[in-house]
């Protein structure tokens, strides 16, 4: 291993191995004084995203290629750490009301973010392929990690079922994607599309298995189905981190295969992108309206906001567009994990023990007794409905003007719509917040509160100066193109 | 010697009936099993390519590496599969889809 080597996978190392460690520490750790390990976690947390920001505007390529880091990976990595921070702020107080206070949480989450991390620097299918799983592993037991509770293995078992299903068609179309081109390695794959002698078609179709995989991943129209369920029974902390951390994972691993390696068949796949974009808005955004459990409904909206995210890849092979484009979904995304945590968070506030205070009407007198916490729940609705002043209205804007520079006007228009249909259920909370009678009761955490303030601070006052982000989105798509 | 296409045809076949059985059976456990069926699928056509780039030594190297990995995933996968498994068992005294009923909506 060289120096380089070392460099490119720092960040990644020094998570592990924090991972590791705690896992050690937990272990010899006196019960009953478990609540400092998910302080050490976010030392680790801490420590790796220091190491990532230090690394701005370095790029290196590792391990023969394998592994990259560049401009685009550094911002997800920066995306993933801050998730992980956040998620172990959310989840210390809940792990403990619901008495599920384990350290190996901390330990399984510090992994699937270096799973994350791996996932948007990985430059040959195998690393992806491994990626993957370190993150998704995880995420299987975290998603049952509520033993005691029924909902939450169920969760556990359709999520693992059906996040193999995933695999198994991403590593069937790996496999003919190398038997197209006898590589696994982008550049090597890249370089054989070009040969006469290449089986477009094998390609092709492996690229197709690929795509469904990861579309099972981040929860695209027609392979959605397991989201609601998963959303709802797993623990709300996990949720959250799921919803946030996972979903921008998957996306980082398609971006990363299809804008390098197929933007060739830009034209074959502009077509299927473009209807998995407006299937995922549309079914998502009306199904969501159907909802009265809160973690459903969140479930629903978050297929949705994939189908917008989804909408910045279609673009792909436009060179003239394609880099202001997923610039454009990259914004989106922070803008959707950060307001989506938050109104997870706010979820969280009001969950009591035995899943109580999960119904859109305990929201009932929010606004009365508790002004400041319906207040970031308005916030966070208006994100994601894209309302101003929010993240989220600077997310749709630079996303329609993307869409709308690439000539795809008819997808523009399902976009618009649909953000329109969404309006309803997301301003329906509002109004029970602030107009129904009702008697709240939230939980004492202020660690919780903390991080949704900070979240509104963020969906807000980046919403003023938007410029910054959108560069910082742009220079780093500008790497990889 | 066996022609290549025929390993071929068989990996698809196995793949199929695989994808196929994941949403036909309703045994956790035989879904599980099809699923371990569609990743040896995907071995199977690796090292079959493998075999069929054969002049290229890489190329070689590069598809049977990449079984390997497939195979320690799935044992990683199995130890957590098999411990959901049996936590449902524990609780409903059956592994049947079907009674996973707790989430709807």
């Amino acid at each position: 291993m060289t120096q380089i080597d070392f460099y490119t996978i720092m960040p990644i190392s020094v998570l592990v191995l924090c991972a590791s460690l705690l896992l050690l520490l937990e272990a010899f750790y006196p019960k009953g004084k478990q609540k400092q390990i998910a302080f050490f976690a976010a030392f680790g947390f801490a420590l790796t995203l220091g190491l990532s920001i230090s690394q701005l505007g370095n790029s290196y390529s590792g391990f023969g290629g394998m592994v990259v880091l560049d401009g685009f990976s550094n911002f997800l990595n920066i995306l993933f750490l801050i998730t992980g921070l956040l998620g172990v702020a959310l989840a210390s107080g809940y792990l403990q009301r619901m008495n599920i206070n384990k350290g190996e949480y901390y330990v399984l989450m510090m992994f699937s973010v270096a799973g994350m991390m791996l996932m948007s620097q990985a430059t040959d299918l195998i690393i992806t392929f491994l990626a993957l799983e370190l993150l998704s592993i995880p995420l299987y037991v975290l998603a049952a990690f509520a033993l005691n509770r029924t909902e939450s293995e169920e969760a556990g078992i359709k999520y693992f079922l059906l996040g193999s299903y995933a695999t198994g068609f991403i590593v069937f179309g790996i496999a003919l994607i190398f038997g197209a081109t006898a590589t696994t390695s982008f550049a090597g794959i890249v370089a054989a599309i070009a040969q006469p002698a290449t089986n477009l078609t094998l390609l092709l179709v492996g690229g197709g298995l690929v795509l469904v995989g990861f579309g099972f991943k981040v929860a695209t129209v027609p392979f959605h189905m397991w989201t609601p369920d998963v959303y709802q029974g797993a623990p709300t902390s996990v949720t959250a981190f799921m919803a946030a951390g996972a979903k921008a994972a998957g996306f980082s691993a398609l971006l990363r295969i299809f804008a390098t390696l197929f933007p060739s068949f830009a034209a074959d796949l502009m077509p299927i992108l473009a209807v998995l974009s407006a299937l995922t808005m549309i079914v998502g955004n009306i199904t969501a309206i159907a909802q009265t459990d809160i973690k459903r409904m969140l479930g629903y909206s978050s297929i949705a906001q994939a189908g917008y995210i989804l909408m910045a890849f279609v673009p792909f092979g436009d060179p003239a567009i394609r880099a202001t484009a997923v610039a454009a979904g990259l914004f989106y995304l922070v803008a959707y994990t950060i307001t989506s945590f938050g109104s997870w968070g706010v979820v969280i506030g009001l969950e009591r023990e035995e899943g109580k205070g999960l119904d859109i009407n305990d929201y009932a007198g929010l606004g009365k007794k508790y002004p400041w916490l319906a207040l970031a729940m308005t916030v966070f609705m208006f994100s994601l409905a894209g309302l101003p002043p929010t993240l989220g209205l600077v997310g749709k804007f630079y996303l329609f003007r993307a869409i709308m520079e690439g000539k795809l006007y008819w997808l523009a228009l399902i976009g618009v719509i649909t953000s329109l249909i969404s309006a309803y259920y997301y301003l329906r909370v509002i109004v029970i917040m602030y107009f129904k009678n009702g008697d709240p009761i939230i939980n004492k955490d202020n660690l919780l509160y903390m991080s949704i303030a900070l979240c509104v601070v963020i969906t807000v006052v980046l919403s003023f100066m938007p410029s910054f982000l959108f560069s910082w989105a742009s220079n780093a798509m500008l790497t990889m193109f | 010697m066996i022609p290549v296409n025929y390993y071929l045809t068989l990996s698809v076949v196995l793949f199929s009936m695989g994808a196929l059985g994941v949403l036909i059976r309703r045994n956790s456990l035989v879904v599980f099993m099809s699923i371990e069926l569609m990743l040896n699928a995907g071995n199977l056509a690796f090292v079959t390519f493998a075999k069929m780039h054969a002049a290229n030594l890489a190329a070689v190297h590069n598809g049977q590496i990449f079984v390997f990995f497939v195979m320690t995933v799935a044992a990683a996968e199995v130890a957590v599969g098999l411990a959901l498994i049996v936590l449902i068992f524990r609780k409903k005294q059956s592994i049947d889809l079907d009674q996973l009923t707790h989430l709807k909506g």
